[in-house]
């Protein structure tokens, strides 16, 4: 090939690449729009899952009475592992009594709405992505739908309210479980004096700077996870294979949104302020 | 008979792309009582024609009249309302699989009624026994055979007596016995409950012992009709090949390819 003809060749396949992206990008633009019409037409529709309470109690326990078992573990852990990092560093400048506080706080504003935002996303997520995307694949959405009944309104909507009122109780317990396991290392272990570890605690965390910032930030990453996932479910492709990537689009793409969102939550609550 | 025909079909056309049509100038006609069947070879766009019967698609151009309703122009809650007058069974059955065989059959009546429960048990129980499955009220559907979850999945559609029942390939997968009782129970239940029934499906020896007039498509349009005998016995070279099961005629034996002598390697050397 001479080389006008490579310039040529090499021309074609940067014009490929760019329409590619461009395709991509504006797949991804055109799916978001997509994603939110269908957020909205679910809100619309949820009447039934509001009148009808039991159907959105019965998705409360699926997402969050079925969760609470790796929550309470994986919160009593990570206070545990805090406890002993944050004894480590603190007596090095004499303030150990101060592990209490950097337990809660920690807790409290990151790690409980996010790593239960994590796990969440992993247990309860992919599950209500599989559920659906398989009652999609084996007609069970058409069926309800040639019976008149709107499956958005009676399958989709008592499940996404299920995980968003899930998700706010089951951060704030995996919190309460990080503080414990906090105290058992920190107190019964290492020897923190009890009154220090609770009184400083007491006095540090703010209601609503702290607890009521974190119930935020677990209502919006209830919402952004319980979204994604019913969204993939329903738009599945109704295949083995589309189901399966299906759920594991909704793991990805919601721990990824947890991270980002909770960036931008703590720039807006826990900056600037006095 | 009243001469108001149930389903009213004229000139229908669909695609789903514009430069490949699914169905072509369809006209179809079933009237009231009726058990009709609509048959063909698989992609020959029948399930596509039932959606539209449906309301599911909107067709191209053409008129699709269901229960008097024109369902190309049907908002949603009119929708709804004529579905609320259609029953339907998917091939495969399409039962919920978390709640159990009466929870099934009574899910459409708990969704559109507020029946008292003593009430509501008794229509479930009526609607189970008439397909010979009341025993088997509280299993839950994965602990059925195929056969018998089709026939929940009957009782299911039968639940709120509908006029008209459309049957997407009823006979796929089930063994003789099942077979002879879904067919006896599509004819017995379209009597009783004085329904009319559309039955789409390619078993064609097995439809035409229980259909009225059927309607034969291929490539997207209705090639011939009539009752079963004359369907039989149609010199249509198609329909001959069809309902014969001969491997070869006018729906070639080999999927078009090039000349067999360049697709084997050895035939270079």
């Amino acid at each position: 090939m001479d080389l006008k003809g490579m310039r040529a060749a090499a021309q074609m396949g940067l014009r490929a690449r760019l329409e590619r992206l461009g395709g991509t990008v504006t797949g991804q633009v055109w799916r978001l729009g997509y994603a939110s019409r269908f957020l909205g037409y679910m809100v619309l529709h949820s009447g039934t899952a509001m009148r009808r309470f039991g159907l959105t109690m019965k998705e409360i326990y699926f997402a969050g009475v079925l969760s609470l078992v790796i929550i309470l573990v994986s919160g009593l852990f990570v206070g545990m592992v805090l406890a002993l990092q944050g004894y480590e560093t603190l007596q090095r400048y004499g303030s150990s009594e101060a592990l209490g506080v950097l337990v809660a706080l920690s807790l409290v504003r990151e790690l409980g709405p996010v790593v239960a935002g994590l796990l969440f996303a992993s247990r309860a997520g992919s599950a209500i992505t599989a559920e659906i995307g398989l009652m999609k694949a084996t007609e069970q959405l058409s069926a309800m739908e040639m019976m008149a009944v709107d499956p958005i309104a009676r399958v989709v909507a008592p499940r996404f309210w299920g995980g968003v009122l899930s998700m706010p109780l089951l951060a704030a317990l995996f919190s309460a479980m990080g503080i414990f396991g906090g105290y058992l290392v920190g107190v019964q272990l290492i020897g923190v004096d009890a009154g220090a570890f609770w009184s400083q605690m007491q006095a540090a965390v703010d209601v609503r700077n702290d607890i009521l910032n974190g119930v935020i930030k677990s209502l919006v990453f209830g919402v952004a996870v319980t979204w994604i996932a019913v969204f993939e479910g329903y738009d599945a492709p109704p295949t083995a294979e589309g189901v399966s990537r299906a759920t594991t689009r909704t793991v990805v793409t919601s721990s990824l949104a947890i991270l980002a969102l909770d960036f931008v939550l703590t720039a807006l609550m826990f900056t600037g302020g006095p | 008979m009243p001469s108001t025909p149930i389903i009213e079909i004229r000139n229908l056309s669909f695609a789903y792309e514009p430069s490949r049509p699914v169905l072509r100038n369809i006209e179809l006609s079933v009237p009231r009582g009726a058990v009709v069947g609509i048959m063909g070879q698989s992609g020959c766009g029948k399930t596509t024609l039932l959606r539209v019967i449906m309301g599911a698609l909107t067709p191209s151009a053409g008129s699709a009249r269901v229960l008097g309703h024109d369902v190309a122009n049907l908002r949603r809650e009119p929708l709804f309302e004529m579905r609320r007058k259609m029953g339907m069974l998917f091939q495969f059955g399409a039962l919920f699989t978390d709640i159990s065989v009466y929870e099934n059959v009574a899910f459409p009546l708990r969704e559109h009624l507020s029946l008292p429960e003593p009430l509501l048990n008794d229509l479930v129980m009526m609607k189970l026994q008439a397909v010979g499955l009341r025993g088997a009220a509280h299993l839950m559907p994965t602990e059925l055979s195929g056969g018998m979850a089709r026939r929940v999945a009957l009782a299911r559609s039968i639940a709120l007596d509908p006029q008209l029942m459309l049957y997407d390939e009823p006979f796929t997968g089930l063994d003789p016995i099942s077979f002879g009782v879904i067919t006896r129970l599509i004819r017995e239940l379209n009597d009783s409950l004085g329904a009319t029934s559309i039955i789409v499906t390619h078993d064609v020896q097995e439809a035409l012992g229980v259909v009225d007039y059927v309607y034969f498509m291929a490539g997207g349009r209705v090639i011939a009709q009539g009752t079963p005998d004359e369907i039989r016995s149609s010199a249509e070279p198609f329909v001959n090949q069809f309902v014969n099961g001969r491997s070869d005629g006018p729906v070639p034996f080999h999927y078009p390819a090039p000349q067999y002598r360049a697709d084997l390697e050895l035939a270079e050397h």
